[in-house]
């Protein structure tokens, strides 16, 4: 089965990183097959970020997402972008913090107050992507949760393991 | 900062130009001159730490004509070397791609094709340059050029590459497209004992060019490298097989501009590479690059409705498939080829195939996106009705 996501939010929220360990996850650990691809704008901060990820257990022909089965949505520019090109039975998981309301249409939306839980709970707004991580893996279970934890292990600097990895259980526990 | 290591073989997760710079590596390359530009700079940036740990040289110039350059210099003095850069770098490139291809230097040259003309958007991959590689320089010579359409591909084919330059003395390109220069998927790295390299043939030492045949030999003439203890000429002015210059002979003349192209054509069996997945009676979509994956994805659909579609993907461009595209529209009911551009392989397509059946050109509907797979479909439809 070929599942389509895209992750975006705005330059500096990690989005393209968890895109990227998203896709890593899935071949290095779970066996499948993955494409990832990105864009962003020339700003370093502030500015339009989205990575797409093709899922599948067969080998991706074609790399492209068309229409996701999954938006992960850390901004309400993300939103305006990428709502309408859902899946009409798609899966929203949301930063309820940055975003207030998701559209009306979309019936499986699943809020998750990523950017306060990072800066209250984790002391750390830079793993607010960990968090959106771990809801989409509890939502979807696209990839399963030890080969996110791998992955996320691999990924993310030396001494920041720890850190990442109890943003993730966070995100699984925390998902509405 | 921590040493760079090669990855190990096994099954990564990488981006395309990364895939490429470890195949470079793999291939035996160790000199590696270049000017960053998107999107190719990731691989002068990864081979600027990799090609120190295995003895190698990594050299940023202060622009692309110094970096190809130094590249045919490095080659002359017996070392695997490359070059890699986008569209605007190839176009700066142009004249001493002539060098090269006249003076019979083996060179690998990575181009990660940009949307253009001009500068164009850097970050966005278009298959632009697939006619300027191998027509761009002045006067008659031939290149070696191969398309690859994944990350896996972009380290196979870097392989692939080093060991035709290595086998025909000329220059090599390789061309991916900004989109999967970018893109990440698994790359399976084989260990270096299962991966077979080639070398040139060396011109003995102790000799003189005038007791050898440096140039012009249609099987390929053993390249008589600088500082190994022989004498060599080596001239980019019209030469004869000795290397020596001359401006007055027809006959020289002749040879000095057929022969490097006829020791190419003359081996295109092993040189020319083709996907073919066609029955007869198919309508046979022919694509390279990125959208040969559109190709397949729409074939697939295709088939999965009962409609017979085939495919032929081209793994080379040049020398250009052309006893392989003629088979495939000799079986086929129609072409249809897809290119992500304004059809710049077109003519070279139609004037094999036009002669057995109808042949008509897609591009994607916005140039730049890759063809999404239902428009091709659509297309094929409208084809068969």
């Amino acid at each position: 089965m070929r599942t389509e996501l895209t992750i975006a939010g705005v330059g500096g929220q990690g989005s393209i990183t968890a895109g990227v360990i998203l896709g890593a996850a899935a071949v290095t650990y779970d066996h499948q097959y993955a494409a990832q691809t990105s864009a962003y704008s020339s700003e370093l901060r502030g500015g339009f970020a989205a990575a797409w990820v093709v899922l599948s257990e067969e080998p991706v022909l074609y790399p492209r997402v068309i229409a996701p089965d999954v938006l992960v949505a850390q901004a309400q520019d993300s939103i305006e972008r990428f709502a309408k090109v859902l899946k009409p039975q798609g899966v929203l998981i949301y930063d309820s913090d940055m975003i207030a309301q998701p559209p009306a249409q979309i019936t499986r939306a699943h809020p998750v107050a990523a950017t306060s839980l990072a800066r209250n709970e984790m002391q750390a707004a830079i793993v607010a992507n960990m968090i959106m991580l771990g809801a989409l893996c509890q939502v979807t279970g696209v990839v399963s949760p030890g080969a996110l934890e791998k992955a996320i292990a691999d990924a993310v600097p030396q001494g920041k393991q720890e850190l990442n990895l109890r943003a993730f259980a966070l995100g699984r526990e925390r998902v509405g | 900062m921590k040493a760079a290591v090669r990855l190990k073989p096994g099954t990564h997760f990488i981006e395309g130009n990364l895939a490429l710079a470890e195949g470079a590596i793999a291939a035996g390359c160790r000199f590696m001159a270049g000017y960053p530009i998107t999107p190719a700079s990731e691989i002068p940036n990864r081979l600027s730490q990799l090609l120190p740990t295995v003895g190698g040289v990594f050299l940023q110039t202060e622009d692309e004509i110094a970096a190809i350059c130094s590249a045919i210099g490095a080659s002359w003095a017996g070392l695997k070397a490359m070059t890699a850069t986008s569209g605007p770098g190839v176009s700066l490139m142009q004249e001493n791609i002539g060098l090269a291809a006249s003076t019979e230097t083996p060179l690998v040259i990575v181009d990660v094709m940009r949307f253009g003309p001009s500068t164009g958007v850097p970050s966005v991959g278009l298959a632009g340059d697939v006619v300027q590689v191998a027509r761009g320089s002045h006067g008659d010579y031939q290149i070696i050029a191969l398309c690859p359409e994944s990350p896996q591909e972009m380290y196979d084919h870097m392989i692939r590459a080093f060991n035709l330059a290595e086998r025909f003395r000329c220059p090599v390109f390789v061309l991916p497209d900004g989109f999967i220069g970018h893109m990440r998927e698994q790359v399976v790295i084989p260990p270096d004992q299962e991966i077979e390299l080639a070398q040139r043939k060396i011109a003995p030492a102790g000799t003189t060019p005038l007791e050898r045949q440096d140039f012009l030999d249609p099987e390929v003439a053993p390249m008589p490298v600088f500082g190994r203890g022989r004498q060599a000429h080596v001239t980019s002015s019209c030469h004869n097989g000795q290397g020596m210059r001359n401006l007055t002979d027809p006959e020289v003349m002749h040879a000095f501009a057929t022969m490097p192209i006829e020791k190419i054509l003359r081996h295109r069996d092993q040189i020319v590479e083709v996907a073919a997945d066609y029955a007869p009676g198919d309508v046979v979509i022919v694509a390279y690059g990125t959208v040969a994956r559109s190709a397949r994805a729409a074939a697939q659909a295709a088939r999965a409705q009962g409609l017979a579609v085939g495919t032929l993907c081209l793994k080379t461009l040049w020398p250009f498939a052309d006893q392989e595209v003629a088979a495939a529209a000799q079986q086929a009911r129609a072409v249809l080829v897809l290119e992500n551009n304004t059809g710049q392989m077109l003519p070279y397509i139609k004037a094999e195939a036009a002669a057995h059946c109808p042949v008509q050109f897609l591009g994607p509907r916005l140039l730049g996106q890759i063809h999404e797979p239902n428009a091709v479909l659509t297309r094929v439809k409208e084809m068969m009705s």
